[in-house]
């Protein structure tokens, strides 16, 4: 779990956040929406110690990540896997060598465990015939999935994924989010998505923390979006004539 | 203002390239692939500039000796002169502030750009330790080029001045020989680790520190090579005023 109290972080002068306080579940697949400028990729980086807020805590299972030591910091980093973007794989290595590198920093395993661990992840994402592949030789789509076979591979007791379906397809966006949301159950991780993707909050929003002009406007689960009358969200999520009808239809059928 | 603010930067980045240290099994194989790029891969630049400047030099001097009284030794000595202690360690790095400077720039802004740097620290690596280290300790073998630049210049110079009917070959070496002093070799190695050591973290502050996107590696690269240059020629001439005056 992930408690932030108060979060306030800005740039030369202006500011970003301005305050934030929520919590993120252990199991569960929560995400931070809001429209472009909101603070979302702010408030992510913040979480993961990439920036340093400027008031507020963030706790990692009741251990304040600000009070932390250096070394405690940097085993806490361990447990962090975190799905970039564009992936951030590293160009100059294979698919294997990408999700074997974590291990090779920190783990203490021979190099056939380490090597089964990695084979055993590259399952689990579904890729297959790719680990002598470079990053350059493979899909958008299945980036994605060394990105997220490369964050989970050393048990991750929090998994982070800024905006997971971006550039990619409608299909292979159902299968990214459907893998984030078994691997967060299976493993039993706390995981937070920054998403612009509305599929992604209807089909995986177990809980959902609406971010507007640097402040939390409203949090529920994907059920309570259909039923809340805060007009910034409703503004956002359902700005598609195809959203609006999908709302309507849910609020008649239930 | 903000060149202060470069200033102070790069000392800091120097102190957290040297903080917390990347496992040392991962860090012998980086060390080997930066030998590979960026040592290695210059030889061939590095051997082809030198022997033809090293034939120029010798040519120019040669025909610039019109006086007769002026011993034909001088060709050599003039050429031994100005590639050990200049042209070979000097001129050199700024060849290579042009050749592995725009490449360390670039790479490490790619990588920039790409995440890559920002998923090293998400995973508690110490990214600067990661990137820069292998390179310094990698051009800790940059006096090995420059070794090579200094023979193979001093060979084009005895080719061009032997075939081109400048001296002869024993008036060429009687050149090479006289006067020779060893701390001038010594001069010219202390300059060239100096060299190396710029060469490996000011390019390497332009890629870590670059904001925006491709258009801004590319400029990043661009004023790696200006500033990396410029630093060369100014501790060139701290290190030669401290040393030979």
């Amino acid at each position: 779990m992930i408690t932030v109290k108060n979060l306030h972080k800005g740039f030369n002068g202006v500011s970003i956040l301005k305050g934030i306080s929520t919590t993120f579940e252990q199991g569960k697949t929560n995400l931070i929406i809001g429209q472009s400028g909101s603070g979302k990729t702010v408030f992510l980086k913040s979480l993961l110690g990439l920036h340093t807020p400027e008031e507020g805590t963030i706790s990692f299972h009741d251990k304040v990540y600000g009070d932390l030591s250096k070394s405690e910091k940097r085993k806490l980093r361990v447990k962090i896997g975190m799905l970039f973007q564009g992936g951030a794989l590293f160009d100059s290595m294979t698919v294997e060598e990408n999700v074997l590198f974590p291990m090779e920093m920190f783990s203490q395993m021979s190099d056939s465990e380490k090597r089964d661990r990695a084979n055993e992840v590259i399952k689990r994402v579904a890729l297959i015939n790719s680990n002598h592949k470079f990053p350059s030789e493979i899909s958008g789509g299945m980036q994605k999935r060394v990105a997220i076979a490369r964050a989970i591979v050393m048990n991750p007791k929090y998994l982070f994924c800024d905006e997971p379906n971006s550039g990619l397809d409608p299909q292979t966006s159902i299968l990214i989010d459907n893998l984030i949301l078994e691997i967060t159950q299976e493993y039993n991780i706390t995981t937070v998505i920054n998403s612009h993707d509305m599929n992604s909050v209807m089909e995986i929003g177990q809980k959902i923390v609406f971010l507007k002009n640097g402040l939390k406007e409203w949090e529920g689960t994907n059920q309570d979006i259909f039923r809340t009358e805060n007009k910034a969200v409703t503004d956002f999520v359902y700005s598609s004539n195809l959203m609006k009808k999908v709302r309507t239809m849910y609020l008649e059928d239930n | 203002m903000k060149y202060l603010h470069d200033f102070g930067l790069y000392f800091i980045m120097l102190k957290d390239i040297f903080s917390k240290f990347t496992k040392w099994s991962a860090l012998k194989k980086l060390i080997f692939k930066e030998i590979d790029d960026l040592i290695i891969d210059s030889l061939g630049i590095v051997a082809f500039i030198s022997f033809f400047v090293g034939g120029v030099i010798a040519i120019q001097t040669a025909l610039n000796i019109d006086n007769p009284l002026i011993p034909k030794y001088l060709v050599g000595f003039a050429t031994k002169q100005s590639i050990v202690l200049e042209f070979a360690p000097t001129f050199m790095s700024i060849i290579m502030a042009g050749k592995v400077g725009s490449f360390i720039t670039s790479s490490i802004g790619s990588m920039r750009v790409t995440e890559q740097i920002d998923a090293l620290e998400v995973m508690g690596i110490n990214s600067l330790n990661y990137l820069v280290f292998p390179k310094i300790v990698a051009l800790m073998l940059y006096p090995f080029v420059i070794t090579l630049s200094m023979f193979l210049g001093i060979l084009g110079g005895w080719v061009a001045c032997v075939y081109g009917g400048f001296t002869t070959s024993e008036d060429f070496t009687m050149g090479l020989q006289y006067e020779f002093n060893e701390f001038h070799i010594i001069y010219a190695y202390i300059k060239t680790f100096f060299f190396a050591f710029i060469l490996a973290t000011i390019p390497s502050y332009h890629g870590y520190y670059m904001k925006g996107g491709a258009l801004e590696v590319g400029k990043a690269a661009t004023s790696s090579f200006v500033w990396t240059s410029v630093v060369i020629i100014i501790v060139n001439y701290m290190i030669t005023q401290l040393m030979l005056t």
